[in-house]
């Protein structure tokens, strides 16, 4: 049975009912209700508690800006959300809402016990306690306030629902559909612009919702709002609803997210629930109106107090009235309209209590024609009422003295203490704000983008002027685009305009300090809190929010910034300008983080780069490991093969007869131009002016510190021809660095880089059978010892495709590299593993790749160097060329550092007890009796088993490793000492027989 | 997301396109070997870092791929100007009122 | 000074919190101190603490261009830990977490430093060796740091996902179980309070626009919003701003200004009980004793002092959020704010001497400078006092740039290869 609802008033069909559940409860609703207004409508005005003292409480306001009712929501697993506001959300069939941060009911929350003892928790008490004993803090005192604090509960299942991302360019972005960004979206979409309208709200029209009084070019408001909608439709004018400006980014690049399913009774298979757009306009129009503040006084929380405002939009939007008997306290004209609203409706008034002495006399003629009581310079002491307010005792005041109080009963008190314009997306651009003395409230000052602010934003007040600026600034905007236009302010009757003042917490009489006047409703922030940190030295509003709380509660400071400044500044004894503004920031409104990674969840949240020869791997059931963007063939392991047994026999099959690996993730960059070889010797420390064309030769790259940055093998394929290869995850690093160096510091130089990671499928055959299975493949070229020895590169022909191949081996066995065109390069794989069959060809992953060239010493750059490491550390001096003036790196070579005694230097490590596999990344110390902190001498870089040497083996980076070779050192692990031999790391096949066939 | 302006394609494009390049005019000395290993690290590591115009380099690396140089401000973010590389820096003065010039030393050292 | 105490505040809750007083009072600048100290962050405000109760030296000031703790004090996500791979490093933040475990005794002021573990997700091989190096490291240095598998990881962190189909499977994690958070603001006005009871001014809003030299190239004193204040001993404080005030006294830096990003969701009951963080995605998270999820983003990629941040930046973090912890996806984002961070090439601080005399310098703390604190904090002060570095912020000189002996730890993390 809906009390409260008032027949024909709302803008929504009184028929089809919309069932929901409050805390178990059934509910009806109508189709346009909020989960508030339904709730109003059957007299429910309980609907949460307070963050810190657990104070039962209700809504404050009809919009986002909610601090106090807010509730759990669910529709299904995965679809549970904390905190959702009772005033934004759309009622849709089914909803399931409940009440939040109790133990107990809502009506009787233990945790309320807070409250009986709320002279202990005043602002800050836990800075001064909960200290002893020391290890009392996280162990017994944490936990409890961690269990205490929250809100709603978490969510706690993977969330099935999509979210989407959108980019828009516009000439013209209106924010807030309200009077003033309506007529400024009608001016210049009238000139011709290309313009797009949001709004939060379900429906556009912004405070024009709650007035329908209003007569507008002859019309009443509601008819002028559906003509002024459609023609914007006519002219084009995106309009997204349920969109909220989330923030104003750098040139005009604005976020907004747009709600898409959650008022839906049954959302479209597949539809994202939210998309976030990405906006870039020319210019921006900001027409965010301005918010009601709430009045400070002594019991201003309880529930059925609210904005006067937000009593109205009950009634005239949702055709709710919010009580039978309500009392009004203000200090602002606007809301006797509220008053005069619900008393046409039914309503018994009990009083306005005006704060001011003098209230405007247009709106004092009205009350006194509806015979409601006005109370002027009056304050309000202090309400009654647990669950509900049940009366005010309000006290003339005169002289700043507060005479004798009178209780007033009412059933809900509507309060006003003024507006305050809504600049927090202007205050994301670092625009300016200055202090209006008239108006007691920040004004936008010097803007930082291209963007103007329209209406109620800029301290305009009454319907005619907000239409009246909305159209002049939506023609200045148009005409900063460059178009004709012309301002036709539409005529305004039976306007609400009005003024009003800006009060600190009223004044009360008794022990003001027993007063409990909410200024931050739910954070429990009292004007006495804000006080008491002004006079703890707080005089900045910075501290001050900070050290209470105040502003940083779910409503972002809407409804207490301005409230916690005023009492702020009259405490510590300044101007509020002086006192500071707390910064506004992103999001406007809450924003879920659904929103924000929109598509990039899951398989998409970052591309996955795969081989041409990906596929076979898959099919055939490889082991893949992540390698920057790549995924990579990590092991190929039979029925019933761990990793290492996998490894153990892809190695042996290798060794034994070939070996087939997939290298197309190596990066390749095809280096060319006249001065290619003069590129070459700047970048690279090797010379490579003498290397023959045919050749091929490795590669080491240092940054400009010195340090080894990359490597690989680069052939030559013409006198200005190479064909550079770069580690995998080094290629777009490398590309970028070579790029540099080529634009900005030797722009003389005739060469040109081109990546070809993508164009080459590489392939890679290891093995004394490799000749054998490739030769029958190859047209073109010799392959024999002789016509095509070790390090040479040719262009031929390989299975019926064009390629490029090497004879290089990062195995120490006989090996080719072959590249064919990608889109080849699994039918080459194919063709390789045909010819290979009668060799038992082992396809082999990056796993054996990294034991096999271990087991010959060479490096993996960024395993077994960190970017610390020079070509000497790494024993890779022989890689520099010798009579070289200058190469990219050398000059720090010669650093103090550099060329100090005792660097680490690459060394093998053999274990004691070949069985023991010592863990990468394990410390190397020499005494290993010594206390912590132990002095260490290095670290473990690789370590594996190696089935050619029958056992463990390592390669480390040890303090003065070379000078070391054949002493014992120490590697202390948690399973205990193991002692181990410093080798070199040529392992396997040092003198390197194997490659001679 | 900035917008750039690409003074090679002549276009204003958003920051994705872009990387960021460090410091503009510190020029690789002609001859490192000559260096100090003060003058070396100068050049390696000392930058200027202004609160104000900031001369700096940036790559259309998602476009034309050329690295060119910027002038921008560091309090507030916006570009006072692109230009190629190679070109003389056009002297913007600083914000802060410092001279421009002097972001430009450690280059010619 | 009031001492703080469970008993003054119950004290205090029956008298109408009549017998507080202010924290510290908001000084006018002298014409002259012994030391001053640029920049009221934690780090400048506990550098005067250590200087009076350590060293003795009380004539302190420590001046700010705003109020006090407002910079990236105020800015972070407030993570401590010490699980750092060098000798140096790890020395540095462990003298920084034994003086957090008793900071707040010491301060009379709960710094809720809470030890509620630090674990470091790797998602490939390569941060697998990375972590177990930081691991076996740690472990003979004397810095906590243990090994877990995923299943274990989710059992300490239960929101965790541990699919092996994830684009970056969880392939195992480092745990710190002393590191933790702490309350951040609390630490500067705790280091505030505690300095002024010893006679430090503090002085806010004044900005410094020099430093001054004297014909023999030391320093004399620095020129400020309210005229020219002198001193012998003058330590620059200052974060992302140093470079500018260093510019003054004609020492030029090797620092870069980032823009970097945080934000926190709306509070909800607990529900992640440490913190986690994730280089291979770049997100790090914890959940405050408020109840917000507390969520560190990456810098941006332009050097700036705008203290804005683009939008990409936080939606790639909230995407790693949402792919490590899927359950957060309809939390929402209560705010973001940015913080200026001052990084050096090796990405490890600069605290000790210059080249000037009598000026002295504290930055390059990057995007870590917060679990360093009171580290940096007592080693600056003793480098003040003695003219002469501590031996734990030795290694961290401004030659170490011209020698080479650079204390790299994101080259240590180094590649992928």
């Amino acid at each position: 049975m809906s009390t409260h609802r008032i027949a024909g008033k709302g803008r929504f069909d009184h028929g089809g009912p919309v069932r929901f559940t409050f805390d178990g409860k059934r509910y009806e609703g109508r189709r346009g209700d909020t989960i508030a207004s339904a709730l109003l409508a059957h007299g429910v005005h309980l609907m949460g508690r307070s963050f810190k003292y657990h104070r039962p409480r209700g809504p404050v306001c009809a919009g986002t800006e909610e601090p106090n009712a807010l509730v759990e929501t669910s529709r299904g697993k995965g679809r549970f959300e904390p905190n959702t506001r009772a005033t934004a959300q759309e009622l849709r069939e089914g909803l399931e809402v409940r009440s939040q941060n109790r133990i107990g009911s809502l009506a009787f929350d233990l945790q309320a016990v807070n409250d009986l003892v709320h002279p202990l928790f005043s602002a800050g008490f836990y800075y001064k306690t909960f200290m002893w004993p020391r290890s009392f803090w996280d162990r017994v005192y944490e936990p409890v306030i961690r269990r205490a604090a929250g809100l709603g509960r978490a969510p706690d299942a993977p969330d099935p629902d999509r979210y989407a991302h959108r980019n828009l360019h516009t000439e013209l972005l209106v924010i807030g559909a309200g009077p003033a960004g309506l007529a400024a979206a009608l001016a210049a979409a009238r000139a011709g612009a290309e313009v797009t309208l949001v709004d939060e709200h379900a429906e556009m029209g912004g405070a024009l919702l709650s007035d329908p009084d209003v007569v507008i070019d002859g019309k009443p408001a509601w008819d002028w709002l559906a003509a002024a909608l459609a023609e914007l439709d006519r002219l084009g004018v995106r309009r997204l609803t349920r969109t909220t400006a989330i923030g104003y980014y750098h040139q005009n690049f604005v976020g907004l997210c747009q709600k898409l399913t959650d008022h839906l009774d049954e959302p479209p298979e597949g539809a994202p629930r939210e998309r976030m757009w990405h906006v870039r306009a020319v210019r921006v129009i900001l027409a965010q109106g301005a918010l009601e503040k709430p009045l400070v006084f002594d019991g201003n929380d309880r529930p059925g107090v609210m904005l006067a405002g937000a009593a109205q939009t009950y009634l005239n939007r949702y055709g709710v009235l919010v009580g039978d008997t309500p009392a009004i306290v203000t200090s602002h004209d606007s809301a006797y309209h509220a008053a005069f609203d619900l008393a046409d409706a039914g309503a018994k008034v009990a009083a306005i209590v005006d704060v001011r002495a003098a209230p405007g006399e247009g709106v004092l003629v009205e009350a006194r024609r509806r015979g409601i009581e006005v109370l002027t310079s009056h304050t309000v002491t202090g309400t009654n009422g647990r669950l509900r307010v049940k009366s005010l005792r309000v006290a003339p005041v005169s002289g700043g003295r507060v005479g004798a109080a009178r209780t007033i009963a009412c059933d809900c008190v509507l309060m006003c203490g003024g507006w305050t314009p809504s600049l927090h997306l202007f205050s994301h651009t670092k625009g300016t704000l200055k202090w209006d003395e008239a108006l007691d409230a920040f004004l936008p000052d010097r803007s930082a983008e291209e963007c103007h602010i329209a209406g109620a934003g800029r301290g305009l007040w009454g319907y005619g002027a907000a239409l009246a600026d909305g159209a002049e600034i939506g023609v200045t905007a148009a005409r900063a685009l460059g178009l004709d236009a012309e301002a036709a302010a539409p005529v305004v009757e039976r306007d609400r305009t009005g003024t009003g003042e800006t009060f600190k917490e009223l004044p009360t009489d008794g022990d003001a300090g027993r007063k409990r006047a909410f200024v931050d409703f739910q954070n429990d922030v009292t004007a006495k809190d804000i006080r008491l940190a002004v006079k703890e030295g707080m005089r900045s509003i910075e501290h001050v929010k900070r050290y209470t709380t105040n502003g940083m509660a779910t409503d972002q400071g809407k409804m207490s910034n301005v409230n916690g400044l005023m009492i702020a500044s009259d405490a510590v004894g300044k101007a509020p300008p002086q006192v500071g503004l707390t910064t506004f920031r992103p999001p406007y409104t809450p924003t879920t983080f659904g929103a924000f990674a929109g598509y990039h969840r899951g398989r998409h949240f970052e591309v996955t780069r795969r081989t041409p020869i990906d596929p076979w791997a898959e099919a055939h059931g490889a082991a893949f490991e992540p390698v920057s963007l790549w995924r990579r063939a990590w092991y190929f392991p039979k029925a019933g093969e761990d990793m290492d047994a996998a490894v153990a026999r892809e190695c042996a099959a290798t060794r034994g007869s070939v070996g087939i690996f997939d290298a197309s993730t190596l990066g390749k960059i095809e280096v060319q131009g006249p001065d290619a070889v003069e590129f070459m010797n700047r970048m690279y420390t090797n010379p490579w002016t003498k290397l023959g064309i045919g050749r091929a030769r490795y590669g080491l790259l240092l940054g400009e510190d010195g340090y080894i940055r990359d490597d690989g093998v680069i052939g030559r394929l013409g006198e200005d021809l190479f064909h550079v290869t770069t580690t995998t995850g080094g290629a777009a690093r490398v590309l970028n660095m070579m790029e540099d160096y080529i634009q900005t510091e030797w722009p003389d130089l005739k060469v040109w880089l081109t990546s070809t990671t993508e164009q080459w499928a590489t392939v890679a055959l290891n093995g004394p059978n490799a000749r054998r299975v490739l030769e029958p493949l190859v047209e073109g070229q010799d392959l024999s010892a002789e016509a095509f020895p070790h390090m040479s590169v040719a262009e031929c022909t390989v299975a019926g495709f064009p390629a490029r191949l090497f004879r290089i081996s990062f195995t120490g066995e006989l090996g080719f590299e072959i590249n064919v065109p990608a889109r080849h390069g699994l039918a080459l794989w194919e063709a390789l593993m045909k010819e290979g069959e009668r060799y038992d060809i082992c396809p082999y992953g990056t796993e054996t790749m990294h034991v096999l060239r271990a087991e010959k010493g060479f490096i993996i750059v960024g395993q077994d160097t960190d970017g610390t490491v020079t070509p000497d550390d790494a024993g890779l001096s022989w890689a520099i060329g010798k009579k070289k003036a200058d190469f990219v790196g050398m000059r720090s070579l010669r650093r103090p550092d550099l060329v100090a005694e005792g660097r680490k230097q690459l060394v093998g490590l053999m274990t004691e007890d070949g069985d023991v596999k010592l863990d990468e990344g394990a410390q190397v110390v020499a005494d290993p009796e010594q206390a912590l902190p132990m002095k260490m001498i290095g670290h473990v870089t690789s370590s594996y088993y190696s089935a050619a040497l029958g056992r463990h083996f390592a390669m480390a980076l040890v303090e003065g490793g070379r000078d070391l070779e054949g002493r014992d050192v120490f590697v202390p692990t948690p399973e205990g000492i193991r002692r181990a031999t410093v080798t070199t790391t040529a392992f396997y096949d040092p003198a390197g027989e194997r490659l001679k066939v | 997301m900035l917008l750039i302006h690409c003074p090679y394609c002549d276009e204003t494009l958003p920051e994705a396109e872009f990387a960021y390049a460090g410091e503009a005019h510190v020029d690789r000395p002609a001859d490192p070997m000559a260096l100090s290993d003060d003058e070396w690290a100068a050049f390696l590591f000392i930058r200027s870092n202004p609160k104000g115009v900031h001369a700096e380099r940036w790559r259309h690396v998602h476009g034309c791929a050329r690295f060119f140089n910027a002038e921008r401000d560091t309090v507030t973010d916006a570009f006072v100007s692109t230009y190629r590389a190679g070109e003389p820096r056009p002297g913007t003065k600083c914000s802060a009122g410092a001279p421009a010039g002097d972001d430009m030393k450690v280059a010619a050292e | 000074m009031t001492r703080f105490s469970g008993m003054a505040v119950l004290k205090n809750a029956l008298n109408g919190h009549k017998g507080w007083r202010e924290q510290w009072p908001d000084s006018e600048p002298k014409k002259e101190y012994d030391v001053i100290i640029v920049g009221a962050g934690a780090h400048g405000l506990g550098a005067a603490y250590y200087l009076a109760q350590e060293h003795g030296i009380t004539d302190v000031a420590v001046i700010d261009k705003g109020w006090l703790g407002g910079g990236n004090t105020g800015r972070n996500t407030t993570i401590i830990r010490s699980n750092y791979l060098y000798d140096e490093s790890a020395r540095m933040y462990d003298h920084a977490l034994d003086l957090w475990e008793g900071l707040s005794q010491e301060l009379n002021y709960n710094v809720m430093f809470s030890r509620r573990g630090v674990m470091m997700l790797a998602h490939n091989v390569h941060d697998v060796q990375s972590f177990q190096r930081h691991v076996h490291s740690n472990r003979l240095n004397g810095v906590d740091n243990r090994w877990l598998t995923p299943e274990e990881a989710k059992r300490f962190c239960p929101p965790l996902n541990i699919s092996r189909d994830a684009r970056y499977p969880v392939m195992g994690a480092a745990l710190q179980m002393r590191a933790g958070t702490a309350r951040h603001d609390a630490v500067a006005w705790g280091y505030a309070r505690a300095a002024a009871a010893r006679g430090v001014d503090i002085i806010q809003n004044c900005p410094v626009l020099a430093v001054r030299r004297g014909p023999d190239g030391a320093v004399e004193g620095v020129d400020t919003g309210k005229g020219f204040i002198r001193a012998k001993k003058v330590a620059i404080s200052a974060a992302g701003h140093t470079s500018v005030v260093m510019q003054s006294a004609d020492v030029r830096m090797p620092l870069e200004s980032y823009p970097l990003q945080a934000l926190v969701s709306e509070p909800v009951k607990p529900c992640f009980p440490c913190v986690v963080m994730s280089n291979a995605v770049h997100a790090y998270m914890s959940q405050s004793d408020k109840g917000e999820l507390v969520i560190g983003s990456g810098t941006d990629q332009y050097v700036s002092y705008s203290q804005r941040g683009g939008l990409p930046l936080i939606e790639h973090t909230l995407a790693a959020i949402c792919e490590v912890f899927p359950i957060f996806t309809r939390m929402r984002m209560l705010r973001k704010w940015g913080g200026i961070v001052d990084v050096t090439p090796d990405r490890s601080a600069i605290v000790g001497k210059t080249p000037v005399k009598g000026l002295y310098v504290n930055c390059g703390w990057g995007t870590g400078g917060f679990k360093a604190t009171p580290g940096a904090a007592h080693t600056l002060a003793h480098t003040v006092a003695r003219d002469e570095p501590h031996p734990i912020n030795a290694p961290f000189t401004l030659e170490r740039f011209t020698t080479g002996r650079l204390i790299d730890e994101a080259a240590a993390a180094a590649v992928a290869h």
